[in-house]
């Protein structure tokens, strides 16, 4: 019953943000917002860019990756010589080759995989620069997003936006006013955020000693869920009460990461010109999103089948392993869910250690492509991706040519999103493949049996839907995890943005054509209904015979232990 | 290519003060004055609020078993331990749960080891107390989980059961805002509770 107040109060919220917050951001990238245009135009001025400089697709793009890379080795170097830098009270020395070349691809493709445990691996300065990837890359994933929504809303138009302008308003317009406010309730709550180093504690009653690690995380935890990034300041994440102290912050944080992408699809609507049209793709991820968190709620509620083999049956509380009190069952099950099908990747109790229903409904969140409602700007456009998709299959029933929002889906638009939807499992297909295959790979898992095999195949999935959420039992930090899996989110993120800002381009330059009686209605139930089989059957297609080797498995071995 | 290149140093140069230094300086700077206490990691004399320790004598209520028995810090196994952040029993370690999926053959034998430890202090244990938490120092645990060790700890310090019964009763705090997540105990202020009442 409290379990249901709390879906009601999250609904809520997210409903209102839905209108406003989503209304606002169509405002913030139309050029209708300007309190901060004191610092908005001088940083124009510096860039030489503006406005009204509008670029082409490919010059979008161009500043995209060239940037990226930019970002790329910027937190590379400063991984690297952590060790000569200032703000590191523990003397931490750098990070090596490895796992420096992860850790930034990591950050800069919104993915945030750890191979490292952050407490004692970074230091506060690695921490901070890290913290800029976490507002810079979803703002790049939004940008992306809002070119292919206005290929969508203009007319023979030859441009698509300025990526620098895009970039910039959505940071100091959006991502950072809302993460600094939600840094301030966090620390409220009790999460840390100061510049001191860790602290050693005594307790005379117990007559233990404890070194407590501290540090700037209450901030960082604000925009990790914000920007859909998930990696946290602390090894264990969002499970410690460093980063998330209460119930409450709980919800909070599960809202946070929830809002950008559900809110974009009034952005959308309201950018082409239609809400009804925003209201639709919200239906497809809203009703997938549901579906999962009702069952993977159920799963992690039944009791854990090791603990119940070791002689304690009755589990009224569920399944426990690797979960904390203050959040109970159902509850960590709804933050892990948001965080998979966000391509967030925080956690707020041990992915290993759910159920293998529970774990089932995490791995596939991630497989159906993230768009359920998916990453900061990267769910809206692939969900568009799978919207053109499920228009294509319409128009081959009733042998029409198809369109969507009056433009027509022609040969390239269909190419450029089946290779938008099919780049992701083809890495993710290959690259797991190859980790079973060699030595390297299969020394990674923890876990005995399935379960082990689940983690190898969750990672890669993980890194290549750009979600960095973990089985963590799997040993990531070898040569072989930190070389394929940079690969593998290098592929995620880049492979797909640029199809998708090529899409916008050849929409941009089309016009639109009038609604007839035969266009088939794309703000319709019929539509929903389309899109969820579309991303279903995709995701069904690519990954069942994969998963029924995990987690399928898993759950009808029973009474078998590995 | 060159302009790019161009802006793309000038923006992540901004980006770097703006949002890795400022943010982070503005950010402690803001909760040093209005929060002090959480911001520095909620620390009373005895420990911090939120971190759960190893409670070592049978004198108290016991927490999460997360660096306990099977779980202690073990360096010849790899195991860090999950009591301290940073440093457990010497070994280094971050934070973390145990990470042992539901159908390990070592979670069970773990779990069994942990529930023989609590049927010979006189305790059928709950779910909490032989499962390890997410964050490895969990610092709570729920009315029930308390209310199962009392024959231990009134064995241990004499105080009888119905006094600890309403001991655990005035330190139960219920569900945030009565309806988020579980009712808990915190096992540190429980304890304090409990050295006050000797």
């Amino acid at each position: 019953m409290a379990y249901a107040w709390t879906i009601v109060v999250l609904v809520a919220a997210l409903a209102v943000s839905w209108r406003y917050l989503g209304s606002y951001m169509a405002a913030v990238f139309d050029g209708r917002v300007h309190w901060l245009g004191f610092v908005e135009r001088p940083l124009y001025r510096l860039l030489g860019t503006g406005p009204d400089h509008e670029q082409t697709w490919k010059r979008y793009a161009g500043a995209l990756v060239v940037f990226s890379g930019v970002s790329l080795l910027a937190t590379y170097l400063v991984l690297r010589l952590q060790g000569s830098l200032p703000f590191n009270p523990q003397h931490l020395g750098a990070v090596p080759p490895g796992l420096a070349w992860n850790t930034s691809v990591s950050f800069v493709t919104n993915t945030n995989w750890q191979n490292y445990a952050g407490e004692s691996t970074l230091s506060y300065l690695s921490q901070m620069t890290l913290v800029v990837q976490q507002f810079v890359s979803p703002a790049v994933g939004i940008a992306v997003a809002v070119a292919l929504v206005r290929g969508f809303a203009r007319r023979s138009a030859q441009t698509v936006g300025n990526f620098w302008v895009d970039v910039t308003r959505c940071l100091l317009y959006i991502l950072l006013p809302i993460a600094f406010v939600a840094g301030i309730v966090l620390v409220g709550q009790g999460a840390v955020q100061t510049l001191a180093g860790p602290v050693a504690v005594h307790d005379p009653l117990n007559g233990v000693t404890q070194v407590i690690a501290r540090g700037p995380i209450g901030f960082m935890e604000a925009i990790k869920q914000l920007g859909t990034n998930g990696g946290g300041f602390l090894n264990a994440n969002a499970a410690t009460p460093f980063e998330n102290p209460t119930a409450f912050t709980n919800l909070f944080l599960a809202f946070l990461l929830l809002v950008i992408p559900f809110s974009l699809t009034y952005t959308f609507g309201k950018m082409v010109g239609s809400r009804r049209q925003g209201a639709a793709l919200l239906a497809v991820m809203a009703l997938i999103f549901g579906t999962w968190v009702g069952f993977t709620s159920w799963a992690e509620h039944q009791p854990n089948p090791a603990v119940a083999a070791a002689g304690l049956a009755h589990q009224p509380t569920g399944n426990m392993e690797g979960k904390e009190v203050r959040f109970g069952d159902t509850s960590s099950a709804l933050f892990n869910v948001a965080s998979t099908q966000t391509s967030t990747g925080s956690v707020d109790s041990s992915a290993d250690s759910y159920t293998p229903i529970g774990g089932f409904g995490m791995l596939t969140g991630m497989m159906l492509g993230e768009v359920s409602p998916g990453g900061d700007g990267s769910g809206l456009y692939t969900i568009l991706l799978f919207a053109i998709i499920a228009v294509f299959i319409g128009g081959l029933m009733i042998g029409r040519t198809p369109e969507y929002l009056g433009k027509k889906i022609q040969a390239r638009e269909v190419k450029l999103a089946g290779l938008g939807v099919l780049v992701m499992p083809i890495a993710v297909l290959v690259l797991t493949a190859v980790a079973v295959s060699v030595h390297a790979g299969r020394a990674g898992p923890l876990n005995a049996g399935p379960h082990g095999f689940t983690e190898i195949l969750y990672a890669i999935t993980s890194q290549g839907n750009n979600n960095g959420s973990a089985f963590a039992g799997l040993t990531g930090n070898t040569a072989f995890y930190n070389v394929i899996g940079g690969i593998d989110m290098l592929v995620g993120r880049f492979a797909i943005i640029v199809p998708v800002l090529a899409l916008a381009g050849a929409l941009a330059a089309k016009d639109v054509v009038a609604e007839s009686l035969g266009t088939f209605r794309t703000d319709k139930p019929m539509f929903v209904g389309l899109t969820i089989g579309s991303i279903l059957i995709v995701g069904g297609l690519t990954f069942f015979p994969a998963v029924s080797l995990g987690p399928i498995v898993e759950q009808l071995s029973h009474g078998r232990f590995f | 290519m060159i302009l790019h290149l161009r802006r793309s140093i000038v923006f992540a140069v901004a980006c770097f003060v703006v949002l890795g230094l400022l943010y982070a300086l503005a950010g402690t700077g803001v909760a040093q004055v209005l929060f002090p206490h959480q911001a520095n990691g909620s620390l009373t004399a005895d420990g911090s609020s939120l971190i759960g320790q190893t409670w070592t004598s049978t004198r108290w209520f016991h927490g999460r078993p997360d660096n306990f028995g099977p779980y202690a810090a073990n360096p010849k196994q790899g195991i860090a331990g999950g009591d301290n952040p940073l440093v457990a029993n010497g070994v280094k370690g971050g934070s973390g749960p145990t990470n042992l999926g539901p159908r390990s053959k070592t979670l069970v034998a773990d779990t069994r080891q942990l529930i023989a430890w609590w049927h010979a202090h006189g305790v059928d244990p709950t779910t909490d107390l032989v499962t390890t938490s997410g964050s490895g120092y969990d610092p709570d645990i729920t009315p029930q989980d308390a209310l199962v060790q009392i024959p231990m700890v009134s064995k241990a310090t004499g105080v009888r059961p119905a006094v600890l019964r309403r001991l655990i009763a005035s330190q139960t705090h219920g569900r945030q805002l009565g309806f988020l997540g579980s009712p808990y105990l915190d096992v540190l202020a429980l304890n304090r509770a409990l050295a006050r009442l000797e």
